[in-house]
Order: structure tokens, then sequence, then C-alpha cells
């Protein structure tokens, strides 16, 4: 179909008060917004957006990954299980970590199960830790939304610090200061809420060589908490 | 309560000049940018066939509205049955089954953004890059070209909204309304204010920590690897630009599956703020050009305040249900939530992601108090308290000429709409629009919950039926949220969808551009004092009134037997 553009007579150019309305080449136009939409809009704004990306933000932008001596062990922003006593211990996850299948439960709060798998959860933390069921935070009982919570709260990380503490031999004040030292408060003073980055304090227990851990018996037990 | 405030603030303070300068692009004004864009635009324009001052008849632009999105719907349907098989896949997805690609691809196109998949693990990075982000970029706009031609027809067309009285008589004879030119209209929005827009905001959230890579994710040893854990992907991409245009866009649909409750997406509290108040600034932009576009700035004031006072209403409603009810005292509050946003943050996005038409989440609704689902359901069925990109205000304009209509029969005025009569063909016209929504949502509802085999609903009783109703009302809205629990990767959801979402879209979109192209070629009365004044607070009252009337009794019975005796139960189940 050759559908050349057919518009008003050259008389009228530059006097749009009584142009009349052209509106054939509506093929041609159509043709060419797709490409333009795909290719354009599409992939080179996307291009341009990693381009920017790379240049300012290099780090992020290629996912804030943590490494350790030269291997990549994770991203600060994708949680990771831990499971032996001598480590802090995320959010339950409702994809067990794993970043392909993310999700969060989808339980509705009168859904049964739901409330059944809390109650669970509670009585895991609180034999964990030590502690009282009504003492475990709520963030620890709950799953979170896209299952790589990367946060606790600072009670969430509290509750565990006598554990941590006694599983490494070292004493509570200096877990504690470093639970301290890794609280991240409202950022901009107003937005969001108090969180502890949990791979971040693990790895600055690891890196804390002033006592080295001795861990007591029987402290490598597995962890009781349901993942799902 | 210092979010929401601070939110609502910025919106108008930046919204404004915004707007103003939104009103200068889509009337193709003279500008100092012209330097700088008209090069780039030049040669898109004769690639494109088209000269940008020539304008068009609402036929030629619907019809060239309704073929662009045909062909778009064709190739990107292409793009993501055969993504294996193209470059740009390091993560080696596999081809999508053609009811998943039909439903992507249609969700998308209508600027919906449903998603029955889970984009890390089966889109490839060139399928994300063309066929997501293209029609994230350009379904909007299309969507404000939409209602930028509709306020030219309300107006009389670009004859008589250039011209001072005088010249109006010309308009008044048979001489074709002119609503604009199409293809300038969107090149023009994309490349002078949606794509800048979208660029700072992807740089701004990469510098927040959302990944913007063309390599694949690395897979890491974790600090503890087990049996069961020996690696962990993380998964990256170009993840930030796309981030971008989904929040300002309204399009909503995440790179990850569970959207912005993923950290990668969404890293920071400032990010979330950013991309919450994304969410809203194109929209509300809108509304402040109004005034601008069309001249009228009392009417641009009358938008601005209904929508205003609805806005604030059910944001209120349901930040009180997530943050103050007594269902926050329940051990679940953090369930479907992360630490770094809390309660706050999670119900002021559930909110502004339904009024705005955006349904990008940071929270898992599912779990969500049923009180805050159920306002996320009214302010979908409304769907114009601000709304989408160009389609909010499209929604209003509806409910406008059906206010207008009604109020001119209970005060026994004619009822004119800036000096032209609506009449019998315009209001059954209207009447379409106003019996599709009840019949579609609740038609589909009805069937889906009919035949349990189908259903797919993940969680039992009253919540189950919110479950299925969320979804279609969402489609049916193009909003693109959705109680997630819900098994709707199959055949049937997928189809169901996707006839839904394109009802929601099309009839809406170009029906109202054809009733005001039907205004424009009748004879304009001057307004006097028998006029029905439209710009009044009484008549924005009366307005609400019927948008109240028209919506939300009729959908009352399956509000009452999802959320309210969900949210009932719930309280029960709390007290005990």
């Amino acid at each position: 179909m050759t559908m050349t553009t057919s518009l008003t007579s050259r008389a009228h150019k530059g006097r749009p008060d009584d142009t009349p309305v052209a509106d054939r080449g509506v093929w041609r136009g159509a043709i060419g917004l797709t490409v333009l939409s795909l290719a354009g809009f599409g992939f080179l704004y996307s291009l341009a957006g990693v381009g920017i990306g790379q240049a300012l933000f290099p780090s992020t932008a290629n996912g804030s990954i943590v490494e350790l001596d030269g291997k990549v062990i994770g991203s600060e922003l994708v949680a990771q299980p831990f499971v032996s006593e001598r480590y802090f211990q995320p959010r339950p996850s409702a994809a067990s970590y794993n970043t392909m299948s993310l999700a969060g439960s989808n339980q509705a709060r009168t859904n049964p199960d739901m409330r059944k798998r809390l109650e669970e959860t509670r009585a895991a933390v609180a034999q964990r830790e030590g502690i009282e069921p009504s003492a475990v935070p709520n963030d620890l009982i709950t799953q979170s939304g896209g299952g790589i919570d990367p946060h606790v709260s600072p009670e969430g990380a509290s509750v565990q610090v006598a554990r941590v503490a006694r599983a490494r031999g070292l004493e509570p004040s200096i877990v504690e200061g470093l639970v301290v030292q890794y609280t991240e408060n409202k950022q901009l003073g107003v937005l969001g809420q108090a969180r502890v980055n949990v791979l971040k304090l693990n790895l600055a227990l690891d890196a804390h060589k002033a006592a080295p851990a001795t861990p007591a018996a029987g402290a490598q037990s597995e962890s009781a908490v349901p993942q799902r | 309560m210092v979010e929401p405030l601070l939110l609502l603030s910025l919106l108008l303070v930046v919204g404004w000049p915004l707007g103003r300068y939104l009103a200068a692009v889509m009337r193709g004004a003279p500008m100092r940018s012209d330097a700088l864009f008209s090069w780039i635009e030049r040669p898109i324009y004769a690639a494109l066939g088209t000269r940008p001052h020539v304008g068009m008849s609402w036929r030629g632009y619907a019809g060239a509205f309704l073929l662009s999105n045909l062909l778009l719907a064709i190739v990107v349907w292409v793009i993501f049955m055969t993504q294996a098989w193209l470059p740009l896949n390091p993560d080696g997805v596999p081809n999508m089954s053609w009811d998943l690609a039909l439903h992507t691809m249609v969700s998308f196109l209508t600027n919906t953004n449903q998603q029955h998949y889970s984009g890390q693990a089966q889109l490839s990075y060139l399928s994300q890059m063309t066929g997501i982000v293209g029609l994230q970029v350009v379904t909007p706009v299309m969507g404000l070209a939409m209602v930028a031609a509709t306020l030219r027809g309300l107006f009389g067309g670009r004859q008589a909204m250039s011209q001072d009285s005088a010249q109006v008589k010309a308009t008044d004879a048979k001489v074709v309304v002119d609503v604009g030119n199409y293809w300038a209209d969107v090149t023009r929005a994309t490349l002078r204010f949606v794509l800048p827009l979208c660029l700072v905001l992807s740089a701004l959230l990469t510098w927040q920590g959302v990944p913007a890579t063309l390599a694949a994710g690395p897979v890491a040893s974790p600090v503890e690897a087990t049996a069961e854990f020996k690696e962990q992907k993380i998964p990256l991409g170009p993840v930030s630009p796309m981030v971008a245009i989904k929040q300002l866009g309204s399009n909503g649909g995440g790179w990850y599956g569970p959207n912005s409750t993923v950290p990668l997406e969404n890293p920071t509290p400032l990010s979330n703020f950013l991309e919450v108040f994304a969410i809203a600034l194109i929209p509300v932009s809108i509304i402040f050009m109004v005034a601008p576009f069309t001249g009228r700035r009392k009417f641009g004031a009358m938008v601005l305040g209904t929508m205003l006072t609805m806005s604030v209403l059910t944001a209120g409603i349901s930040l009180w249900s997530e943050n103050n009810s007594a269902t926050t005292l329940d051990v679940a509050l953090m369930e479907g939530k992360e630490v770094r946003l809390g309660a706050e943050a999670s119900a002021l996005w559930a909110s502004t992601t339904t009024q705005i038409n955006n349904g990008s989440v940071n929270l898992m609704l599912d779990s969500s108090a049923p009180l805050t689902g159920m306002m996320s359901m009214i302010n979908m069925l409304i769907n114009a308290i601000w709304g989408g990109v160009g389609c909010g205000l499209m929604q209003f304009l509806v409910y406008l000429m059906l206010a207008v209509f009604l109020a001119g029969l209970m005060t026994g005025r004619t009822p004119e709409l800036f000096g032209r009569k609506i009449e019998g063909p315009e209001v059954k016209l209207l009447a379409i629009l106003v019996l599709l929504q009840p019949l579609v949502i609740l038609g589909f509802t009805a069937i889906t919950l009919a035949i349990p085999s189908i259903t797919g609903n993940s969680n039992p009783g009253f919540h189950g039926i919110s479950q299925v109703f969320y979804e279609y009302v969402s489609a049916f809205a193009n909003n693109g949220s959705g109680f997630e629990g819900l098994g709707d990767a199959t055949v049937w959801w997928n189809v169901s969808c996707a006839i839904v979402l394109a009802l929601g879209r099309f009839p809406s979109l170009v029906i109202p551009l054809a009733i005001s192209a039907m205004l424009a070629s009748k004879r304009r009365a001057p307004e006097g004092s028998g006029t029905l004044h439209v710009e009044t607070p009484t008549f924005a009252l009366t307005l609400i009134g019927i948008v109240i009337i028209l919506t939300l009794l009729q959908f009352m019975p399956v509000l009452v037997l999802g959320p309210v005796a969900d949210h009932l139960l719930l309280t029960e189940l709390l007290a005990r």
C-alpha cells in the first residue's frame, strides 16, 4: 500500500488558523511510532539510564555487591539466610531467600494458616533467643513483602545479642556496640524506620578480631525457625 | 503524619510550574528549548510523514491512536514469544507462552502493568528494554495526547482556541474540528516532558542503590553456605531506568516480581519517597496544565479542588486503617511489609498507587488490613482522583459531563458545558461507559467465583472474594496492582484479564474524544445568567456526590461481602 502523506495545499502552510485537517498517512505514522517507541523511547532511553548510572554511581549501579577475599558473597540489598548461633538472623522469607522466586506470603490476616505460622515462628524465635514469646519483635515473626528484606528492626537485633555473644564467647557489650554502630536511623530524620542491615552486621562480627571466637559446644546447632 | 504532608506539599509546589510547562509543550508554543529539541524532532516528523502544525479530525486522531496501538501490540507480542532466540539475554530466559505473552503485552499496552509473571526470571533484558520500557514510555503519553485532544474539542477545537470570539463564527460553519496532531503530541510530550524527568529519577534511584547495568547478575557464595542454600543469584539489569518510568508513567509493572518491596528496586526510605512522589508527579502536573492549556483558570481550579478533596479524604482513611485502627496492634502488621519502610509509608503508597492508577506496590496488599485493601478498590473504581496519566483527567471529564447533564435535569436548566448543549446522542455514548464498568467487572468476577476450578484464590472465606474482585477491578481500571496470592498465571486469568484490560482502556479514551468533537460542532451559546456554572464549589460537591453514587453504590454488595466482612472477622479474631 502506498501511503504518501496527504497534506493540505501548500498555500495554507504557516496559517494554522484555517488549515483544514489532514487525516491520511496513518500507516506510515503508526509504523514509524512503533519503531520509535520500542527502539528509541524504550531501548535508547534504557541505555542512557544505564550509562548515567554507571558513570555516576558504579557501585550501586552494579547491585551493591559485597566481596570478601575477592569472592562475591552477596549484596547489601539481598537478605541471605544464616543458620548458626554465631550470626544474627534475618527476617523469615516466604521465598526461602531464592531471588528467582521472590514473593511475600500473600496470606490474608484472617487466614488461619498464617495465624498458625506466626505463632509457631514466635515460639521458635523465643526458644532460640531464650526470651518470653511476648518479647519477640513483630518483624522477626512476619515474612517481608519481597522475601529478601535485608534489615531487621533495632529491637529485632537487640534480642539476638545475648545468643550471638554467648556463641562467640564475646562480651555482650561488644556485640551490643556493633548493633548500635550498624543501626541506621530514619533517613533525613523523617523518612522510613530505624533498621540494622543483617549481612553488614554479621560481616562486622566476623571482622572483629579483638577477642577470637571460642564457640561453646553445641552452639553450632541449626536454628529451629521455620523459613516458610 | 510527616511523610504524607511532605508528599502533598511537594507535589503542589512542583506540579504547578511543571503543569505550566506541560501546557506550553502541548500547545506547541515556541519555547527556549526549541533549539535543543527541534533537531531531534524534525527527523522524527519527517520519518513519521507528518507536519506538526497541521491538525487532525477526531476520527483521524482516534484512528492514529488505535492503529499505532495495534502495530505495537503485534510486535511486542512476538518479541515476548521469541525472546530466547533474540540477543541481550545473558541469563538464558526461555520464550513466554502465548497466553502469558498476550496478557503481558495487553497489560503494558493499556498502561496497566498487571503482571502474571516474574520479571527477573521470565523476561530477557531485550524484552524489558524494548517491549516493557518502550510501552511504559509511550502509553501514558498516548493517554495524555488523547485527553489534550478531548480538551481541544470541548473548547471548540484548535481553531476556536487560538482565535478571539469574533472569529468563533467560522467554527460554526461546516469546518472539521481540529483536535490536534497526534504524532506531534506524542513526540513532543515524550521528548520534552517525560523522558527528561525519567533520566533524572533514574539517576537518583541508582544513587540510592537501584542497579543499572547490562551485565548478568553474579552468583554469590553466601557466608554460610548450606546444602539447601549453596549459592544465591543476585538478579540485576537495566533496572533503574525501568523503575523510573514505571513510577512516573502511571505504569506500575516492576522489574522484580514483588515490585518495590524488593530492596533492589526500592533500596532506602529516600528512594521510597522519590518513587511515591514520582507516582503522583505527572498526573498532578496534568491537572495544573488544565488552566493554562484551556485558558479557563476557574475551570482548572475546580478540577484541582475536586480531586484534592477526594484525594485527602481517601488517603486519610487508608492511613488510619493501616496505622491507627484497631488492626494496628496485630502481630501481623509487618507481614508483607519491609522494615526500612514501615507501616505508614506502606499505607501512603497503597493509597497513592490506586488514586493515581499506577499499581506499583511497596507492601503486599493481600496481607494488609482489609480496609486498606477496600480503600484501594474504591480508588480504582472511581479512577479519577488524579487517575493515570491522561486517562485520569479523561475519566474526570466523563463524570463532569454526566454531572452537568444530571444537574441540568435537577435544576431545570439546559445541560450545557462551555456553552454547548449536552443532548441525547452524547448521553447515550456516556451511558455506554457508565454501564461497561459494572457489567465487565461484576460479570467476570461472578463467572470466576462460580467455577472453583478456575478461581485460583489462595485465601479462604471473604478474603478469597476480595482477591478475585480486586483482580478485575484493577484490570478494568488499568491499575495493575493485585492481591498477588491469586494463582493468576493460567490461561483463564490471562485471557479474561486481557479482555477486561482492553475494555477498560480503549472505549474510555476514544468515546470522550468523540463526544467532545460532537460538542465542538454545535453552535456555541453565550454563557449567561441561565447557564449552569460548573466552576463553583456547589457544582464540585454535586460532582463528588455523583461519583460516589455512580461508582460506589453499585459495587456496595461485593465490597460488603469482601473487605468489610473480612475486617469484621479480623477485629473479632484480634479481640479473642
